[in-house]
């Protein structure tokens, strides 16, 4: 190799490591907070870990999730949460048969009230669980919900 | 038009905050039935509710949330207050709506 190509592949590996860093980079400053791992993971247990840091969670019947027995559209399962714990910082949804369990996460401030509410997709029958944060510590209430038809793939 | 509807509604201090948002929502998982390709992921990422400007709730979805995804919360606030929602999805666009508290 003599020292005009060197210098030329030198230039053009530092223009492409820079594109890519700044590829890299730019999506992770827009969705700084927004957990991707989190929401690929499929397997429930896995999903809680790597939202919390731990499994460590109690039932506990200070939780109110509203969610119907059969729902008959899967693209349609009208979720409520409600709860009665002190300082909540954040409530998850959690659906455990569906392709990433993980649907969805309500950070709150001191502001909020801990009250939530949205639809969700369910692709088949499963048990949705509501996971809430209070003074550090993980709660859960689950409900199973029947689908007759599925809201995802198709 | 906006995509967003907001109803905001002040009872006994505490504000309920209903909204609709127009969106496909779309899982990645959808196969296009003709060419056999997948449509591409595209879904609401992070939704952020402000009240007079301060941050009362962050919203992160995945793409389990359903199309045209609605949306409930409640903070402690009052008549009268400034609230705007901004949501972003997964390819960057972007949107916002503010109403005021009835």
């Amino acid at each position: 190799m003599n020292r005009r190509n060197f210098l030329k592949n030198s230039l053009m590996t530092a223009a492409t490591i820079t594109t890519f860093a700044g590829l890299l980079i730019k999506p992770k400053r827009v969705f700084a907070a927004w957990p991707k791992e989190s929401f690929d993971i499929t397997d429930l247990n896995e999903s809680i870990k790597s939202v919390y840091g731990h499994n460590n969670v109690n039932e506990t019947s200070k939780i109110k999730l509203k969610a119907p027995d059969i729902a008959e559209n899967g693209a349609i399962v009208p979720i409520n949460v409600k709860s009665s714990l002190n300082n909540v910082e954040s409530i998850m949804v959690f659906v455990e048969n569906n392709p990433q369990p993980l649907s969805c996460g309500y950070n709150l401030t001191t502001k909020s009230q801990p009250i939530i509410g949205t639809r969700i997709k369910m692709g088949k029958t499963s048990t949705v669980m509501a996971a809430v944060k209070s003074d550090g510590k993980i709660y859960t209430a689950s409900k199973e919900v029947k689908i007759t038809i599925g809201g995802c793939g198709g | 038009m906006s995509t967003i509807k907001i109803r905001a509604k002040e009872s006994k201090g505490i504000v309920t905050v209903k909204a609709l948002m127009k969106h496909p929502m779309e899982t990645g998982q959808r196969t296009n039935k003709k060419t056999g390709d997948k449509f591409p992921a595209h879904f609401i990422q992070e939704v952020v509710g402000k009240a007079n400007g301060e941050e009362v709730i962050t919203v992160h979805w995945g793409p389990a949330v359903s199309k045209n995804p609605y949306l409930t919360f409640a903070y402690s606030g009052s008549k009268g207050d400034k609230l705007e929602l901004t949501w972003l999805d997964n390819q960057g666009n972007t949107d916002s709506q503010i109403s005021e508290v009835k």
